[in-house]
């Protein structure tokens, strides 16, 4: 049990004087995705087939494969700070909500590489 | 982890039926919860078969008549009977508002009268708001400013100015939003919630108030204010109509305003 004032516990540790450029980047990121994402629809929808080498063609193409990458990089920068939010509102144990955040932080930036890595190989062509 | 059941002593059970309609062919049932930490039994949902031709139009009228008539035991807040006080909100057909103020006519079938959600109740109907109190108190609700007053008169505002903050200031610090509100339900150790940030809000944009940026440069957390995620019950429920959710839209623009 703690005796400190309930005044002092909302206070707590004071502000952390941050969350406005992660707000902000969430907004700026879903308006770049609704951009890209209507490029990649109507791209996908357009090509002539979906085996190996329709793809490599795809990407072959400087714009295609520059525009990919953007999306790429875009979507993992935007689905990382929602699944911040998500685990900061449902993962109350400190040291888990810790791991939590570091772990998502790497398989974000993992699943960007891989994406990166199989733009430019199919693309550059290896 | 979040709370997605109630632990184990918190969970429901069935109470007893107290029959009083009187032979009357207008009766109403009130489903009620029931919580007495004296006996240490889980909370039960009392039902109350009323004779309505003997009871005021309202739900608080209804539980009044119950704990006059019925059982002395049911313990309620109430006060001032015209949605002013904000003394007896409660969770009322699923809903959040007030008892004063909610017609028994507005609910169709059994009216289920619950507390306030996810907040420690402390007997039947009365949660422990010393929570909600002291965030309001933490955002500083009073005049900061460095410019005297005028000797002679007090500060003026021009009716423009003054209509800014109409609104805001209307607000009766119920608890319907905050207890209405998911986020406010996981984090309320450090979200703020709608009814302190309506309070916040309604200083942010007092043109006599010379504390803005102080007030900005407290809100500005990751968890005080941006917990919102604009789900909206907060202006749904709200029983005096205001919106707690574009007031919070409005300090996170003027948040991004001053940054960008």
């Amino acid at each position: 049990m703690s005796l400190r004032s309930p005044l002092g516990r909302v206070l707590g540790l004071g502000t952390a004087k941050d969350g406005t450029s992660h707000w902000w980047g969430q907004r700026v990121s879903g308006a770049a995705l609704a951009i890209l994402g209507l490029w990649f629809a109507v791209a996908i929808a357009g090509m002539p087939g979906y085996a190996h080498a329709d793809a490599a063609a795809f990407i072959g193409e400087p714009l295609h494969a520059v525009l990919l990458m953007l999306l790429t990089v875009t979507m993992a920068y935007h689905s990382y700070l929602g699944v911040q939010v998500v685990i900061e509102d449902y993962v109350h144990g400190h040291g888990l909500k810790i791991a939590s955040l570091v772990l998502s932080r790497f398989a974000h930036v993992f699943l960007a590489v891989v994406g990166l890595y199989a733009i430019l190989r199919l693309g550059i062509g290896a | 982890m979040a709370e997605f059941r109630l632990p184990k002593n918190s969970r429901i059970t069935r109470g007893k039926h107290f029959d009083a309609a009187n032979g009357s062919g207008n009766t109403r049932t009130f489903a009620v919860y029931r919580y007495d930490p004296s006996t240490g039994e889980n909370p039960r949902v009392d039902t109350y078969e009323l004779d309505m031709d003997s009871c005021g139009p309202m739900v608080l009228d209804a539980l009044i008549k119950i704990k006059n008539e019925i059982d002395p035991t049911l313990t309620f807040r109430r006060s001032c009977r015209e949605g002013i006080c904000g003394s007896c909100a409660m969770n009322i057909d699923g809903g959040n508002t007030l008892a004063c103020t909610r017609a028994n006519d507005e609910v169709s079938g059994d009216v289920k009268i619950y507390p306030l959600p996810h907040m420690p109740v402390v007997k039947d109907l009365v949660t422990d708001l010393t929570n909600f109190y002291a965030q309001y108190a933490s955002i500083k609700p009073w005049l900061q400013a460095r410019t005297p007053p005028p000797p002679d008169s007090e500060r003026l505002q021009s009716k423009e100015d003054q209509e800014l903050i109409n609104e805001p200031s209307a607000c009766i610090l119920c608890a319907c939003c905050s207890t209405s509100c998911p986020s406010y339900w996981w984090n309320s150790d450090r979200y703020l919630g709608p009814a302190a940030l309506l309070a916040a809000y309604r200083w942010l944009v007092d043109t006599r108030d010379e504390a803005t940026g102080e007030r900005l440069d407290e809100l500005e957390d990751p968890f005080r204010l941006y917990r919102c995620h604009t789900i909206m019950n907060c202006t749904q429920t709200c029983p005096k109509n205001l919106n707690p959710a574009l007031a919070i839209a409005e300090t996170k623009k003027m948040l991004a305003a001053r940054k960008y």
